[in-house]
């Protein structure tokens, strides 16, 4: 089947993309395909590099930033959200005159409409969050 | 391609300032537009607060998003369900909302309501008749 998965809530405050991810990696094991996994509201703050947790806690963005690494996910991050909560890429630090990026690795910064294409070419869109 | 055309429905069911649900529910919407789609919007709990008429922000300093539901039709989103009992539960009627029309190209651009009624066993139905639900 293919899914595409929708985070709504930021990491550590909310289990959003906790269950999001795990649910993502089994998915993944069971051979179904993920389309895209699109973050939305809060649930763009889970792709700051910057995140610092403590070293016995998981860390929930590189988690993302490795599983797409390991099975070339899309992770896409919406523009309007992130530009609201501070979520810097190169192409926006410009854009908006900004004087860093935090974008980790395996994530893009996109518009909404990538959320939309997601759901037409989905069998399935999985919302993540309350 | 008609092939793609799904039936989308995006659920509201927060207050509009409290949370930032309902505009960036908003925001999904008018850009999904772009996207030829057969679009739905329900409207129940507190996300029928949304589209209260006469919304004013000015001492809590918020943006007020209100007057783009008006848009709505515009957009081609022409069909918005509101839950009877969760205006019930709040003590609102339908004249305490919005009226939010669209014009029927059809016939002549005449004015049709945008907004339906129903009860929460009809939203059921409803809901059950897409293929995705955005859920706000």
């Amino acid at each position: 089947m293919k899914l595409t998965i929708q985070v709504n809530e930021g990491p550590y405050q909310h289990q959003a993309s906790d269950s999001a991810y795990h649910f993502t990696k089994a998915a993944l094991e069971k051979g179904h395909e993920i389309f895209r996994v699109f973050f939305y509201h809060d649930g763009v703050n889970n792709g700051t590099r910057l995140t610092t947790p403590p070293q016995d806690d998981r860390n929930v963005v590189n988690r993302w930033s490795e599983l797409s690494k390991e099975h070339d996910l899309d992770l896409v991050i919406c523009v309007a959200a992130a530009q609201r909560r501070g979520i810097v890429d190169d192409g926006e630090a410009e854009r908006n005159g900004k004087d860093a990026t935090n974008i980790a690795d395996g994530f893009r910064i996109s518009g909404l409409g990538q959320l939309i294409e997601g759901a037409v070419q989905s069998d399935r869109l999985v919302v993540f969050g309350d | 391609m008609a092939e793609d055309i799904k039936k989308l429905m995006y659920v509201n069911r927060r207050a509009p300032y409290g949370t930032i649900y309902a505009w960036e529910s908003l925001e999904v919407v008018l850009i999904g537009a772009a996207f030829d789609q057969d679009v739905s919007l329900a409207f129940m709990d507190d996300g029928v607060y949304q589209l209260m008429k006469g919304q004013n922000t000015e001492a809590a300093g918020m943006k007020n998003f209100s007057p783009t539901y008006s848009a709505l039709g515009d957009y081609e989103v022409t069909k918005i369900y509101v839950e009877k009992e969760s205006l019930e539960e709040r003590g609102l009627t339908l004249d305490d909302l919005q009226h939010l029309v669209w014009e029927d190209e059809d016939d002549d651009w005449a004015e049709r309501d945008s907004i339906h009624l129903v009860s929460r066993a009809e939203l059921a139905d409803v809901m059950a008749e897409h293929d995705m639900m955005f859920n706000f």
